[in-house]
């Protein structure tokens, strides 16, 4: 698959000199960019802080795009691959797939919810919430697949994986959503089931 | 679709990725022909399909999460800092790098023929064993009495060892992931 003419377009006026054209697609993929790095650093602050710098290495590496892959597929890839590099350089846990301990870290930490939140969350926050449950690996590939508008292909690009083994984790993903869901908000679960 | 996965009485896990596919988009025609039926005829894959359709409409529901106001602002004010970095193959001469790839190999290529050429066959066919000394009484123990050998022998291995450790944590973590 390859960018779209408007991503093209933007990135060969900022080339030829218009800098401020860049604030474009900055504003086009900020959500994408900050919920993707918000599943791997947990808090809002280090998250502004890591998408800002993938949108300055993406400004900078610029001229590297060749336009092979779509331009997001290319960010996303940037982002996963800063994330890593921040959450090591905290010298943070990084939890992969096939770490237990992240879905005990999980569950420790939302068995104390209480009622009242459970009562009035609407459908929309228990799924972001159950999501933010998950692992990174986990909520980036749900979040990629329906929100991000990529392939297997190009998730599997992103995240250095085959497309079947993306296929794969995808599937036992929404399993493992499926199973937050119904621990955690039991109530609202049984109303959409 | 393989009837043969019909006929072995699929568990649900089976079920489910068939039905995933189908609700991806991501199976054939004739593999859609045949789910549809089952989704219609079948109770134990129509209540499977309608449980995973429902957790796939959910999923439809994520929302993004939104960076502050200033966000935009404070990128372009960091990216006026910056310059965009030519692109690599403008100061980066595939010719070149090819050209020197090419050179190393020519030299290797070239002693290897001079080598050969050093090798007096007529010698060699003259005598039973073309390296002209029996391996049978060289003695081994000589070559192995040296610190240095020893300890470059121990590097090897050592290195040889986290080398394996590496192919088999990688293995494993493609088992894994499979």
């Amino acid at each position: 698959m390859h960018t779209g003419p408007e991503d093209m377009d933007i990135i060969a006026r900022v080339l030829n000199g218009d800098h401020q054209s860049y604030s474009t697609l900055v504003e086009r993929y900020q959500n994408f960019v900050f919920t993707i790095t918000l599943r791997y650093v947990k808090t809002r602050e280090d998250a502004e802080e890591v998408s800002q710098d993938v949108f300055v290495k993406a400004y900078r590496s610029l001229a590297d795009f060749k336009g092979a892959s779509k331009f997001s597929t290319w960010l996303y890839t940037i982002t996963t691959t800063t994330c890593i590099t921040f959450l090591r350089k905290k010298k943070l846990e990084i939890h992969s797939l096939d770490n237990e301990k992240v879905f005990e870290v999980a569950d420790n930490v939302d068995s104390g919810m209480s009622a009242n939140q459970i009562e009035q969350k609407s459908k929309i926050n228990m799924v972001n919430e159950a999501i933010k449950m998950l692992s990174p690996d986990d909520a980036q590939i749900i979040t990629l697949f329906y929100k991000g508008e990529q392939t297997l292909e190009e998730i599997a690009q992103i995240m250095g994986k085959e497309p079947n083994a993306v296929k794969v984790q995808l599937h036992r993903a929404r399993g493992r959503l499926k199973e937050k869901m119904e621990r955690y908000f039991s109530a609202e679960v049984r109303d959409i089931y | 679709m393989n009837t043969d996965f019909l006929d072995n009485h699929p568990d649900d896990e089976s079920i489910e990725m068939k039905l995933w596919e189908y609700i991806d988009g991501f199976s054939n025609e004739a593999d859609k022909s045949v789910i549809q039926r089952l989704v219609s005829e079948n109770a134990q894959w129509k209540a499977k399909y309608r449980e995973l359709l429902e957790v796939h409409e959910t999923l439809n529901l994520v929302e993004l999460d939104a960076p502050s106001l200033r966000f935009t602002k404070n990128v372009m004010e960091e990216i006026a800092r910056y310059q965009i970095a030519p692109a690599t193959k403008t100061y980066i001469n595939s010719k070149i790098v090819w050209g020197i790839g090419v050179f190393f190999i020519a030299m290797i290529v070239g002693f290897l023929i001079y080598g050969f050429a050093q090798i007096d066959w007529t010698v060699a066919g003259e005598t039973r064993n073309p390296l002209g000394f029996d391996l049978m009484k060289v003695d081994y123990s000589e070559m192995f009495n040296n610190t240095l050998m020893n300890g470059v022998m121990m590097l090897n291995i050592v290195l040889g060892l986290f080398l394996f450790d590496r192919y088999l944590s990688n293995k494993n973590k493609k088992l894994k992931e499979a």
